[in-house]
């Protein structure tokens, strides 16, 4: 073959690498914006440890001293796996690993250090072929024309059309072309030419397997159904775990039922706990039932009379997760690391079985009764049994659904909780990412009216909490049936309900 | 030169492993699905249950004579609800010096149970509905075993609600996906919507009609119902005929659905089974609770197990199984109970005050001898089952309704399954027992129970699951074991003139101290029947013995 085809391909490859470099670059920055948020800060800081480490490389290319084919090949097959692999790694460990970012910078450096020898490793293979002018204006040239194909390509076709993840086994599969291509037309130069072969060939099919089943690994199929960026996806025996973010956004799925949205959960979850736990005076032992995520149990802890929290949920994922990751603890305010808290994995209704304790305060957070398995839990049975771990001047507080949208399910709570020997109070607020949505707090006896509010609540204040539980004539109380295990009128309510309303 | 030969030696051979690894992950990849899905069809179990090698050897005496003799005061034959509940009378009313003998390995007769690692589960009866009017008795029951926690200011019973059979209760699976309840509803025509409603209305009228003598026309216990011919002419035609009288038997749907419900309650359908019993089984329960329909039903995990285990609790010492009493004769004002006792392999002789037979009345033909020597053979014909558990190691999939109690598949030869964890109230069971009931009603019984003895356990296997996998095409690779039990006799069959006629009233009647409590003796093998004869047959003794 030609030096000059080889001059060219050559320059072609300087081309190819600069596109996979900025890619990686840019997929780096824009998974970290997803799943850390503040994407400034996030892009800022990826793109200077990124520009960093190709310093880095540059720097190390000097102490090659001989082989600089081998050595480039070697490097373009290590970019193609660890950069081709990246994105994929990232989102399957984001949920694993306790330091998420440190990690990131990790991988970030390494891609970095290996793009950094690209360039320079390329510039000595050519500098024979070429005049030093002609080179340096050649190879940068193509270098930054790569880089602008790159920054087109990356937010107008790929990030839309392929995702993150497969954008980079496919560029990391470009990389790997390009050693095999390099080897093929350099072979002369290459020592041990077979087994890097075989191992870029390997690593090949590896990448390309890697795009085709990536749908599995971040659950594509899902992606359609949330309007977010899915951030962390399971399947746990209990339920389906989803994780979004976008821009400062962060939002807890199960089974594809909105929990929480970072952005107003504050609203929720403070008036879930602080209209009924601030009316009791020195509350001591709090049972929260549901609410894996640590959110109402950050709301409990704000007050220092309470010594005891148990955090009953049936998913230890959930309560692991939300124990663990960063941003999640973040969110939390690492409630569930509290020594105050204990949490117990278990199911609701048949831990209140075997419990013999008593609690002053009971925070009753589960999911919507959107299926028979979970209308049970808001059932005459369940609150009799939640009446064996009350004291008897306690209170607790119960989600139950938007009484905008279900009203009567939400009235159906209402009237199986005094079936059952409860006084109530229903109230409700508005919370943007849900809208209107009702709570009700249930006790035996009426309770004190005066409330001790925490300090720093961002929602609740006097004011607030008297207009909450007032109800304007469209949610008002309305003729149902209980809720019954025999007749899960309930559910049956809901179903019709949720049906009928049009987002 | 050397150097070369071996980096190339060295890139061959590993240019040769990638190949070959390559072809072998490829090879493992497509064949992995075959592997798992081959290896997961692989379940335990067998046939467990309707061993008849002792009920035989008692059939062909082949038993030892007695050893010794004992006195007692009554002997209790059977530990099936009848003898539970009559030991339990003899109990509550301070009379204790009485056995029960069981022929089976433990107590409880149609009502036993199993219990694995997933959960308990019932191998017969598996629910009692809630009390009616006439069921005095079983009220009492429900009161005192905290079935019934109390009554509202309506004086209506308040039911425990975890006992009540939870909701979703019934689905039937037709026209490819479930639907809720039973009675078909996908796709009638407006002719068969209006023979429905029609059948419905009258047996809404039934249930509040009452006879000349002003009792209920169907009740339960069945000798509570009115004796006005208007309605026992009804024994004397088949259920069959009588939808035929009415013009409701070209209705498919509605034919099929009082066929399930006879075969359910009977173990045979409308073809065999009297239009009396046919008809009780819609008119009879008119209960009235605070907390639950009418049509409500209490039921466990263990199915009526869960009785077996309250009735028996306080006197379970007084219970002796694995015994086959083979003889029972008077002498003088006593009567002697001769059994084979097959944990030592000995016969024992009981010389007792006065016996309560509560066995099946066939069995009563051989044993007791004065209606062997003097009472005509009644002739209760007998219906066998086949009932199978299946653990699933998890829930069976399918189309439309979600999981129920009970499970029907249309035009299915077997009743469809029961889910032994639908009363668990953990939020998610992840894995679960079905109950499948099949009464085998193709044949005449003698026929069928031949064809039953002679089927191998795979066969049972491939006949269950390809049922099943009608509604459930997955089921095949969820089953982790599957256990099958026969029940030779398993209920009295009401055939056209049975409960009305006069055998039914001769086998009534006592035979000097031994006195008769069994379902047998309505023709209905319902918990409230046989509890009802239980108590009742107590009481009477007691009265015979000490007549104060």
């Amino acid at each position: 073959m030609s030096d000059r085809r080889i001059k060219y391909l050559l320059l072609g490859s300087v081309f190819v690498i600069a596109t996979c470099g900025l890619i990686y670059e840019l997929i780096a920055g824009t998974l970290a914006s997803y799943l850390l948020g503040d994407s400034v800060t996030q892009f800022s800081t990826i793109i200077g440890t990124y520009l960093f480490a190709m310093g880095i490389g540059s720097y190390l290319s000097k102490f090659i001293a001989r082989h600089e084919v081998t050595v480039f090949i070697q490097v373009e097959i290590l970019v193609g796996l660890i950069g081709g692999c990246s994105a994929g790694l990232l989102f399957v460990l984001f949920a694993e690993v306790h330091s998420f970012r440190v990690l990131l910078y990790s991988v970030v450096t390494i891609i970095g250090v290996l793009v950094g020898l690209e360039i320079p490793l390329l510039l000595r293979i050519l500098k024979d072929r070429l005049e030093f002018k002609e080179l340096v204006s050649q190879v940068f040239t193509f270098d930054y024309i790569g880089a602008l194909l790159a920054s087109l390509l990356f937010p107008l076709v790929l990030v839309p059309r392929l995702g993150l993840v497969r954008s980079s086994f496919l560029f990391g599969a470009l990389n790997v072309l390009v050693a095999l291509a390099t080897l093929r037309l350099l072979k002369r130069f290459v020592g041990r030419a077979r087994s890097l072969q075989a191992a870029g060939s390997m690593i090949l099919v590896g990448l390309i397997l890697g795009f085709a089943f990536s749908d599995r690994l971040t659950a594509w199929a899902e992606k359609s159904a949330y309007v977010d960026n899915i951030i962390f996806a399971r399947s746990t025996p209990y339920q389906r775990i989803v994780l979004t973010r976008d821009a400062n956004d962060l939002r807890l799925y199960l089974n594809a039922n909105l929990q929480f949205s970072s952005r107003d959960e504050y609203r929720y979850h403070e008036a879930l706990v602080h209209p009924g736990l601030a009316r009791l005076a020195e509350p001591r032992d709090v049972l929260v039932l549901g609410g894996g995520d640590g959110l109402a149990v950050r709301e409990v802890l704000k007050y220092p009379s309470v010594t005891n929290v148990v955090l009953v949920d049936l998913d230890p994922e959930i309560t692991t997760l939300f124990a663990t990751q960063e941003l999640l603890v973040r969110l939390n305010e690492g409630a569930l690391r509290s020594p105050r808290v204990r949490v117990v994995n278990a199911d609701a209704f048949t831990w209140l079985q075997a419990n013999t304790n008593r609690f002053d305060f009971v925070v009753v957070d589960f999911p919507d009764p959107s299926n028979f398995s979970l209308g049970k839990l808001y059932t005459t049975a369940f609150y009799a049994r939640l009446q064996t771990a009350l004291r008897p001047h306690a209170a607790f507080a119960v989600q139950c659904t938007s009484p905008w949208v279900a009203r009567k399910s939400f009235w159906c709570v209402d009237e199986t909780l005094r079936v059952s020997g409860f006084r109530t109070e229903p109230y409700h607020l508005y919370v943007p990412s849900f809208g209107e949505w009702g709570f009700i707090l249930a006790s035996f006896e009426p309770l004190p009216q005066s409330l001790k509010l925490p300090d720093g609540l961002k929602f609740v204040s006097e004011a607030s909490t008297r207009d909450m539980f007032h109800f304007p004539p469209d949610m008002g109380p309305i003729k149902v049936e209980p809720n019954r295990l025999n007749n899960q009128m309930l559910v049956r309510y809901f179903e019709a309900e949720w049906a009928n309303y049009v987002h | 030169m050397k150097r070369s030969a071996k980096s190339t030696a060295r890139a061959t051979l590993s240019r040769r492993a990638f190949v070959a690894g390559t072809a072998a992950t490829v090879g493992l990849l497509c064949a992995a699905p075959y592997i798992s899905k081959r290896s997961r069809r692989r379940f335990t179990g067998g046939i467990v249950g309707g061993n008849s090698t002792l009920g035989h050897a008692l059939r062909d005496g082949q038993l030892p004579p007695p050893a010794q003799t004992a006195d007692v005061g009554i002997v209790i034959v059977g530990g099936g609800i009848s003898g539970l509940s009559a030991a339990r009378q003899l109990w509550r009313r301070g009379f204790k010096d009485f056995v029960v003998l069981e022929l089976e390995n433990r107590p409880g007769g149609n009502a036993i149970s199993g219990r694995n690692e997933v959960s308990a589960f019932p191998w017969a009866a598996h629910y009692v509905p809630i009390a009616s009017s006439d069921t005095v008795e079983v009220t009492k029951l429900f009161e005192e075993l905290g079935v019934i926690r109390g009554h509202d200011d309506a004086g209506r019973p308040i039911y425990h609600e975890e006992y009540l059979c939870a909701d979703p209760m019934e689905r039937l699976f037709t026209h490819g996906r479930w639907q809720e309840g039973i009675v078909p509803q996908v796709g009638l025509s407006a002719a068969e919507q209006e023979v429905q409603d029609s059948f419905f209305a009258e047996m809404r009228r039934l249930k509040d009609a009452r006879g000349k003598d002003g009792r209920r026309a169907f009740a339960i216990p069945l000798d509570a119902s009115s004796q006005d011919e208007e309605f026992r002419r009804l024994d004397k035609i088949t259920m069959a005929d009588y939808l035929r009288e009415n013009g409701w038997f070209d209705a498919a749907t509605l034919r099929w659905y009082v066929d399930y419900c006879c075969r359910d309650d009977y173990g045979a359908g409308i073809d065999k089974v009297s239009a009396w019993a046919g008809v009780h089984y819609f008119a009879s329960r008119n209960a009235v609770a605070a907390n639950a329909a009418g049509d409500a039903v209490v039921t466990w995990p263990e199915g009526n197990g869960w009785f077996v285990e309250q009735l028996q609790a306080p006197f379970a010492s007084h219970i002796h199984n694995s015994c086959a009493v083979w003889n029972i004769e008077p002498e003088g004002p006593r009567v002697l109970v001769d059994y084979y006792d097959a944990a030592n392999k000995q016969s024992y002789r009981l010389r007792a005050q006065g016996v309560v037979w509560a066995g099946p009345q066939f069995v009563a033909q051989r044993v007791i001898r004065p209606l062997r020597e003097q009472r005509a053979n009644p002739g209760v014909v007998y219906s066998p089952w086949m009932v199978a558990n299946l653990t699933l190691d998890a829930l069976p999939a399918g189309r439309g309704m979600d999981l129920a109690w009970d499970n029907v598949i249309y035009d299915s030869p077997s009743l469809g399954y029961v889910v032994a964890t639908h009363q668990n109230l953990q939020t998610v069971p992840r894995r679960t027992v079905l109950t499948y009931y099949q009464p085998l009603d193709e044949d005449e019984p003698a026929v069928a129970r031949q064809k039953a003895w002679s089927r191998s356990y795979h066969e049972w296997c491939e006949m269950i699951l390809s049922d099943l996998a009608k509604a459930h095409p997955d089921i095949g690779d969820r089953v982790t074991n599957l256990d099958v039990w026969l029940w030779g006799h398993a209920m009295a069959r009401p055939v056209p003139g049975f409960i009305w006629g006069a055998a039914r009233a001769e086998m009534r009647q006592p035979c000097g101290n031994v006195v008769f409590a069994h379902s047998d003796l309505s023709g209905l093998s319902i918990f409230e029947e046989a509890y009802t004869h239980g108590v009742r047959a107590a009481d009477a003794l007691l009265h015979t013995l000490s007549p104060t």
